[in-house]
């Protein structure tokens, strides 16, 4: 008798103990990620500044925010920004793995050599381009130097051109990383339709074209996806590249967001300024993670 | 999906290949370029830098920058250097990466072996986690940890960075476990082992491949965190990338490149080593978690 109720508890706690497993995890989860979405949310629609506070503003700051020029810098790089870094990190890892999928001796290597900036922090990556693109010590002081005395390059310097050195650095650090997805997915393609279409004399171009990127689907997905998320998460980059200057010629959401709750005391409109961060990464992340969820039924 | 050997079918000229490989080595200098810049510099004295010198090899060979980096420099208030910092980060690193990863190999054992209703769901909550931007944690962060007495701690950092890692975690076990063969597993039940039998003496020694992959993802992403680190530390639990930037953008007194660069070194020194030993398993678990999802 005793021992049927033991084998019972015994049953009941193995169906359980997966369970119980789980859901610390999954409280961690719900407190500190789901439970601060919503506190974080609720936030924006209350007159919130050096400390949280529960008056209630309804939609005020954000059309505060909307007002502001300061927000309005940050958005508009935010796009100049994410454009051109998703743009030249897809062109230039798509290129280089097509080129380093020809037979390429020392491949490895040369993998290598591209990859290892995604192992830096960006503090690091910054530090080096600030002052490598720095004009008093840097290229233009180096070029100078050799000569070339008529040689100007001070974009860092210059609020109009100052966020294309962001993207430079950007690019710099994560395009070796798009180049492996795409070479994997590269590597993935079946040859014997290559040989089929190789021998009905396709030429390499039209291969690509036609065959080739088409099936690489998948990997631009991907890419596009971490890029973009990427992307909109930048911060650390642009405050040891260029502090958010010159002035706010580099401020970027994530900029915006740090310094309106840390510095300047508006935690109302820091929140909302973060709650339409979280928006943008969920219209792209939310589609993607349910199509991949429901494939794998 | 790792990058294999395998070639292509593709085949071409002799100057179609000369000039792959000119523009392959052109862009393997670009990537190189502020490495080189880092290293060449940081064993020069100052004057050979501001002097346009940047891209000369150092006349002068001096290892002074990387000991007034490393023991004395400048940091915040305190000359100190970054190497109390650096053992920040290190107590910061450590216990984080072990425990998430730990709770991912659990979870992950759980959401491919013993499915349950609405797993899926759970899944997808913990998988969301994983790309919010941070920004919208960090108001409500602050006073939790104010809270719970871990304002300013190494301990509320690891906590904080093992709450924001155990979605990457989970996910890398839960796609490496999820090809494990089922047979296995019902057959050690039928057998009357219990849930953590199976996974300590099945799942478990397996898991080695995903388990490197999963400690390198952690490392290289709590070392280089700089957000948590930069809202959440105090003075005496500041990591690496906070005391980096700090000595960097310091605006006082002269401007000492070389010791900047010899810094940026130590601070990605350790994810270096961790990548150049073993970059491949970091490769081909990036493509895992990513490609096939």
């Amino acid at each position: 008798m005793a021992n049927t109720a033991n084998a019972d508890f015994k049953t009941r706690l193995q169906t359980w103990l997966p369970k119980l497993v789980l859901s610390p995890s999954l409280a961690l989860m719900l407190v500190f990620v789901y439970g601060f979405i919503i506190f974080s949310v609720y936030l924006s629609f209350t007159d919130s500044r050096l400390l949280p506070s529960f008056g209630w503003v309804g939609l005020e700051n954000y059309s505060k925010l909307w007002r502001l020029s300061h927000w309005e810098t940050s958005i508009m790089n935010m796009g100049v920004f994410a454009f051109l870094y998703i743009g030249i990190c897809t062109f230039l890892g798509l290129s280089l793995a097509i080129f380093l999928d020809q037979k390429i001796r020392g491949e490895g290597f040369i993998r290598t050599i591209y990859l290892y900036p995604m192992a830096l922090s960006f503090i690091v990556t910054g530090t080096a381009w600030k002052w490598f693109l720095d004009p008093g010590i840097g290229l233009e002081n180096v070029m100078q130097s050799w000569g070339w005395t008529s040689f100007e390059f001070d974009w860092i310097k210059n609020s109009d051109f100052a966020i294309y050195t962001v993207v430079l650095a950007a690019v710099w650090q994560t395009s070796g990383f798009v180049m492996a997805m795409f070479l994997a997915g590269l590597r993935g393609i079946d040859n014997e339709i290559l040989k089929a279409a190789q021998m009905d004399g396709a030429s390499n171009w039209n291969l690509y074209r036609r065959i080739i990127i088409p099936q690489l689907r998948p990997a631009f997905l991907s890419a596009f996806v971490i890029l973009s998320h990427l992307a909109i998460k930048t911060f650390d980059l642009v405050i040891a590249l260029t502090g958010g200057g010159p002035g706010r010629a580099t401020e970027l959401p994530a900029t915006f967001m740090y310094s309106y709750t840390f510095s300047r005391n508006q935690m109302g409109i820091g929140a909302a300024s973060a709650t339409i961060m979280l928006m943008t990464i969920a219209a792209i992340m939310i589609p993607y993670l349910y199509a991949e969820l429901r494939e794998k039924k | 999906m790792s990058i294999a050997s395998q070639d292509t079918a593709i085949r071409t000229g002799r100057v179609t290949r000369m000039l792959i490989y000119l523009v392959l080595l052109l862009f393997a200098l670009f990537y190189m370029l502020p490495l080189y810049v880092m290293v060449v510099n940081s064993v020069k004295p100052l004057d050979e830098i501001t002097g346009g010198g940047m891209m000369n090899l150092p006349q002068v060979l001096t290892f002074e920058p990387w000991a007034k980096a490393w023991s004395s420099a400048q940091i915040g208030v305190e000359p100190t250097g970054l190497s109390p910092y650096f053992w920040n980060s290190i107590k910061m690193v450590v216990p984080a990466v072990a425990i998430s990863t730990v709770l991912g190999a659990l979870n992950g054992y759980v959401l491919t072996k013993w499915r349950f209703k609405y797993d899926t769901i759970v899944f997808g909550l913990i998988l969301f986690a994983c790309f919010i931007p941070f920004q919208i944690v960090l108001i409500p962060m602050a006073k939790m940890l104010g809270l719970m007495g871990l304002a300013g701690t190494t301990s509320g950092l690891v906590l904080v960075h093992v709450v924001y890692g155990v979605g990457f975690t989970t996910l890398y076990f839960r796609n490496y476990y999820a090809v494990f063969p089922t047979e296995l597993i019902r057959a050690a039940q039928i057998d009357g082992a219990g849930f953590f039998r199976i996974f300590w003496r099945i799942l478990l020694p397996s898991s080695g491949p995903i388990a490197v992959v999963s400690i390198i993802w952690q490392f290289t992403n709590i070392w280089n965190d700089f957000l948590f680190g930069a809202s959440f530390a105090g003075a005496d639990s500041q990591p690496m990338t906070v005391a980096l930037n700090n000595l960097v953008q310091a605006s006082h007194g002269v401007k000492e490149y070389n010791v900047h660069f010899a810094g940026a070194i130590l601070a990605a020194l350790p994810t270096l080593l961790v990548y150049i030993v073993a970059g491949r398993y970091f490769v081909r678990g990036l493509m895992a978690g990513s490609v096939k999802g």
